[in-house]
């Protein structure tokens, strides 16, 4: 009682006060601008240049509308359709992979984790030119696919080696039980593996999920037509085609934005639990 | 039946490797390959040239002035987001903010969720010179005299980049160290403060190096991804004014895809491979000695 009396006393001193002003300038200087865009996508182009910081004297919803059949429509189905793609490719294939290489006994299961590790050292950029060669030369060039492949890809390495952490740890009585009972392995990794992993499952899907969504060099240079860009290139094109319509093109930023933040405030715990544990930026 | 279920096993593992061996090693040798070569996008013969694109590389500026501007990128990244990362982790965790710390880390965290697109485009609306906040704020406290034209000027350019990944990233890697934070036992504290030990003598002789390995992992991921940086010059500047935000793979892209020189392209990409794989290895082994100690 009394060490918590003095603890107590002691919380709140100069330096604390000075942390709490440099903590919330932080905040505001994060917020602010975040807040910004919201308020500004509501005013037209006169608007924002003649009082950039003022409330919109009109709230103009029609911005969001103006935006969305302009364009956006388009670019958000299209990142729509690549990212539950890229999402059911990685959970199936990773999930696949990580029992696979827990089944397989002797060296050859840890020869082929390590084989799917090495692709965790290698940078996008790396491959950005050849990528660009092959799926050219194998027609892909300029489909769903230019992206849906390489983000498949790219995703693996991180999401195997999270699923399989996971998948160690499972008790083998369960297993045993089923295998003793003729199970096959196809049967084991859909009645006991999978519905036992849903927690590292749903940090996969989050983690792919926010990465296809917001992926820009391949989407950029593997897709010319613009009737099949995502949303992060199409507000590219939305910025250069609108000019000076701000309040709409910042309208189709909120929009871009939307789906991962909803994701996030919804499944916050393992959205920063899967960056926690894949360290590995988006 | 061993046999039979090894084999078994072995399918699961196909897809995998099939799609990481087309997509991603394939690309990577052949990379290698046509960092020997010189061919354009339309053409049907690459042609053999050895080390003359290696030879190129030696002697072009331009490649200086990039890796000039990944290493700046690399070191003020390390300073904030790693070091002022690290000091907003403690004091986020320190018992005095203990009602407002969750509140604070989700705004700070916000951004990292945020596309890169985004948070540049919102960014030109920062630095435009006539309208941008940046500018009107330095107007309204009476410092008109600093405004300028942050991205069009040489000066201000590569720093005003720089300071985009700063804000989006500084709350991801503070959450990074809050969690490896939160895993320190309590009771070094308790030890340390019955000793009479301050908070900042608690923070560098027990946080420090209680997560010394977390350091480590982050210090390697902001220097990895401000030698891959692309999407910020590449929208924000477009490697200007003149080549003053040229960064490496941003050079790589016009090289190949914009000057259409493929084999040369190749040769750059060649060169943040073996700077971001070193890079990568060693933090992949931290990460798995951490792991184990664990």
């Amino acid at each position: 009682m009394k060490t918590k009396a003095g603890k107590k006393r002691r919380i709140i001193g100069f330096g604390e006060i000075i942390w709490m002003i440099i903590l919330i300038i932080l905040a505001i200087l994060i917020v602010y601008p975040l807040f910004w865009i919201l308020i500004s996508s509501f005013k037209d182009y006169q608007g924002i240049y003649g009082d950039v910081w003022g409330l919109p004297k009109e709230w103009l919803f029609q911005n969001y509308v103006e935006a969305w059949n302009k364009g956006i429509s388009q670019y958000f189905v299209n990142s729509l359709i690549v990212t539950i793609a890229t999402v059911i490719g990685v959970v199936l294939i990773s999930s696949f992979a990580a029992f696979g290489a827990c089944q397989l006994k002797g060296k050859i299961g840890a020869i082929i984790f390590l084989f799917c590790m090495c692709g965790l050292l290698l940078s996008p950029q790396v491959c950005l030119l050849p990528l660009f060669m092959l799926l050219k030369t194998l027609g892909l060039k300029n489909t769903y696919w230019a992206m849906i492949l390489p983000y498949i890809a790219f995703r693996l390495p991180l999401s195997i080696m999270l699923i399989r952490s996971f998948f160690v740890g499972i008790s083998k009585e369960l297993e045993e039980a089923a295998t003793i009972d003729g199970a096959s392995l196809f049967k084991i990794y859909r009645n006991i593996y999978l519905p036992l992993s849903k927690p590292i499952i749903s940090t996969v899907i989050i983690m792919t999920a926010y990465y296809a969504w917001n992926e820009f060099v391949f989407a950029t240079i593997f897709i010319d037509d613009s009737s099949l860009r995502t949303i992060p290139i199409g507000l590219m094109t939305f910025r250069d085609g609108l000019m000076t319509e701000w309040g709409v093109v910042l309208a189709g930023m909120v929009i871009a934005c939307l789906p991962i933040m909803i994701l996030f405030l919804l499944m916050q715990k393992n959205f920063i639990r899967g960056m926690a544990a894949g360290s590995v930026k988006g | 039946m061993n046999r039979k279920r090894n084999l078994q096993a072995f399918c699961f593992v196909i897809p995998a490797v099939l799609i990481l061996g087309i997509f991603v090693y394939f690309p990577l040798v052949n990379n290698i390959i046509y960092s020997f070569q010189s061919f354009s996008l339309s053409s049907i013969i690459k042609e053999w040239v050895g080390l003359e694109n290696y030879k190129a590389l030696l002697s072009d500026k331009t490649i200086w002035i990039c890796i000039k501007n990944n290493i700046l990128y690399a070191i003020i990244s390390i300073i904030i987001q790693v070091g002022f990362g690290l000091v907003l982790a403690a004091v986020l965790e320190d018992i005095a903010f203990r009602k407002f710390a969750p509140f604070l880390r989700s705004i700070y965290f916000i951004p990292t969720v945020i596309s890169l697109t985004v948070i540049c485009l919102l960014f030109e609306f920062v630095y435009n010179p006539q309208m941008g906040l940046l500018n009107s704020f330095l107007n309204a406290i009476g410092l008109d005299n600093l405004s300028q034209v942050w991205l069009g000027n040489k000066k201000t350019a590569m720093l005003s980049i720089i300071a985009v990944s700063q804000w989006q990233s500084i709350g991801y890697v503070t959450m990074l160290f809050i969690v490896a934070i939160q895993k320190i036992p309590k009771d070094l504290y308790e030890a340390a403060e019955v000793d009479g030990a301050g908070k900042i003598k608690r923070f560098f002789y027990i946080t420090v190096p209680q997560v010394r390995q977390m350091f480590f992992v982050t210090m390697m991921l902001t220097v990895v991804g401000a030698f891959t940086v692309f999407n910020e010059p590449y929208i924000l500047t477009g490697g200007g004014p003149g080549t003053a935000t040229m960064v490496l793979s941003l050079y790589m892209y016009q090289t190949g895809f914009v000057k259409n020189n493929m084999g040369y392209a190749s040769t750059i990409a060649m060169l943040i491979f073996v700077i971001t794989a070193v890079l990568s290895s060693v933090q992949f082994l931290t990460y798995g000695t951490e792991k184990e100690e664990r």
